[in-house]
């Protein structure tokens, strides 16, 4: 096995497109579990620890460019504003020590269906970037295009993933998970769901409950539809408990999960429903509080 | 590979490690720090954690490749200098925080770092900050007295500062 060093980003792509099959390393908070059981024994390991331009972000003001190891601890502390819905999921990863660690890269990169950064990334709307780079050039994957089966991405084998391009949030966000305690869990499921009143769509993103990260989209769409029907973007008023209930089964429909160590796909399906209704009430109530103080 | 960075203020060198070595194992099986502990080898219990350049980090989940030229703070370097025990360290016994020890050495660099950040936490921010710490002998009321104790200290040596 081959440990690579690179200290600038060019280094690092020039040795990935020499090593097609290294694994890159970050946080090392997946790939460092694989190591250490031997689940995995890649020839090569690609550590991205010293190209410091990837635990930076910007912004500005309409989308941020968050490096792609910029930490959790980092995302939560510093970009709750404009990402409030990614800073919740990240506040769910793992321990104080892992979201030291571990980045949203990390999560592209391994694209398991239970990454905690896909549902928000998902409903963060249909501008959402990755920006996979090689020797070749620079790709710019919308995130509906970029998870494409069980723990694989539309990332070529020279590619790294250098930032992700995510629109500042211009509404309420939420996220909902549902594990066995507060820390340390993987998501049994999750849901993530923000409202987008500037172009009045609203965004959704299931995690853990079917191959990939995915959205509900007829959710979304019978969803916005009732929106503009009853001019509820201008007006704020109560959604109802049928429009509500309708949206949690909609979701619920869209997922296909399977039984496995951590829950059925029965429980999957149920917890789906009430985490939509829920993220949806809470999201729609910050909504008209702002719509009302506003008028 | 080799593998050179300052342990604990110190300069330390390892010589043939493997590529895919965690340095947990770098820490306590080639440079003769054995305080850092390892029980889950996959972040689920903290018991080895370490400070990475200030940062708190599970050291099983780190590369021993990605420390070359770092620093790294483990449980021996709470210590003081003279080799008394530090200010978390004698709160965890005056508390009877400590019964197996085996999550000892994780919940002491957590709660320093916690307190370096916070000097008087509440319990919820306690419970946070330690959330990736497992004690299997379930003593976490010992604990969460200990890191009060800690924290009262700090508070008072603040303060005659």
């Amino acid at each position: 096995m081959e440990f690579l060093r690179p200290a600038t980003w060019d280094e690092a792509l020039a040795a990935k497109a020499e090593y097609p099959t290294a694994l890159p390393i970050s946080g090392g908070t997946d790939v460092m579990v694989e190591m250490n059981f031997d689940v995995h024994r890649p020839s090569a390991i690609l550590d991205l620890n010293r190209i410091t331009e990837l635990t930076e972000w910007s912004n500005d003001g309409g989308v941020v460019r968050l490096g792609a190891a910029v930490p959790y601890t980092r995302i939560i502390n510093e970009l709750s504003g404009p990402l409030p819905g990614l800073a919740l999921a990240s506040h769910t990863v793992g321990s104080p020590q892992i979201r030291n660690r571990g980045g949203v890269g990390g999560n592209l990169g391994g694209a398991s269906p239970a990454g905690d950064a896909h549902p928000a990334l998902l409903a963060a709307g249909r501008d959402v970037f990755v920006e996979a780079c090689s020797v070749r050039g620079t790709r710019m994957i919308a995130i509906d295009d970029f998870y494409v089966g069980v723990k694989r991405n539309s990332l070529e084998q020279d590619e790294l993933i250098r930032a992700v391009h995510i629109p500042v949030a211009d509404g309420p966000q939420q996220f909902s998970k549902i594990g066995t305690r507060n820390a340390m869990v993987i998501a049994v499921c999750a849901f993530g769901f923000a409202l987008h009143p500037k172009n009045g769509t609203v965004g959704t993103g299931i995690g853990s409950a079917a191959p990939t990260p995915r959205r509900a989209v007829e959710a979304e769409e019978y969803l916005q539809g009732v929106l503009a029907e009853r001019g509820l973007w201008e007006s704020g008023d109560l959604l109802g408990t049928e429009v509500i209930q309708r949206f949690g089964e909609l979701v619920k429909a869209a997922a296909s999960p399977i039984d496995d160590v951590r829950g059925t796909a029965d429980y999957r399906r149920h917890s789906l429903a009430v985490m939509a209704r829920r993220t949806l009430t809470w999201t729609w109530n910050d909504y008209s509080k702002q719509i009302r103080s506003a008028a | 590979m080799r593998v050179t960075f300052t342990a604990n203020g110190k300069p330390v060198e390892a010589d043939d490690v493997w590529e895919g070595e965690s340095l947990l194992y770098v820490l306590r099986e080639r440079v003769g720090l054995p305080g850092s502990k390892n029980a889950c080898e996959q972040g689920e219990c903290g018991s080895c954690t370490v400070y990475l350049d200030g940062t708190p980090v599970c050291s099983c989940l780190v590369a021993a490749g990605q420390v070359q030229d770092r620093e790294v703070r483990t449980v021996e370097g709470l210590a003081e200098d003279d080799g008394e025990l530090g200010l978390v360290q004698q709160a965890f016994i005056d508390a009877g925080a400590v019964q197996c020890g085996f999550c000892t050495p994780g919940l002491l660099v957590q709660t320093d770092a916690l307190l370096a950040n916070d000097a008087q936490p509440s319990d919820n921010d306690i419970r946070e900050a330690l959330s990736g710490n497992l004690c299997r002998c379930t003593g976490y009321e010992k604990i969460m007295d200990a890191v009060r104790l800690a924290s009262a200290r700090t508070c008072a040596k603040a303060v005659s500062e």
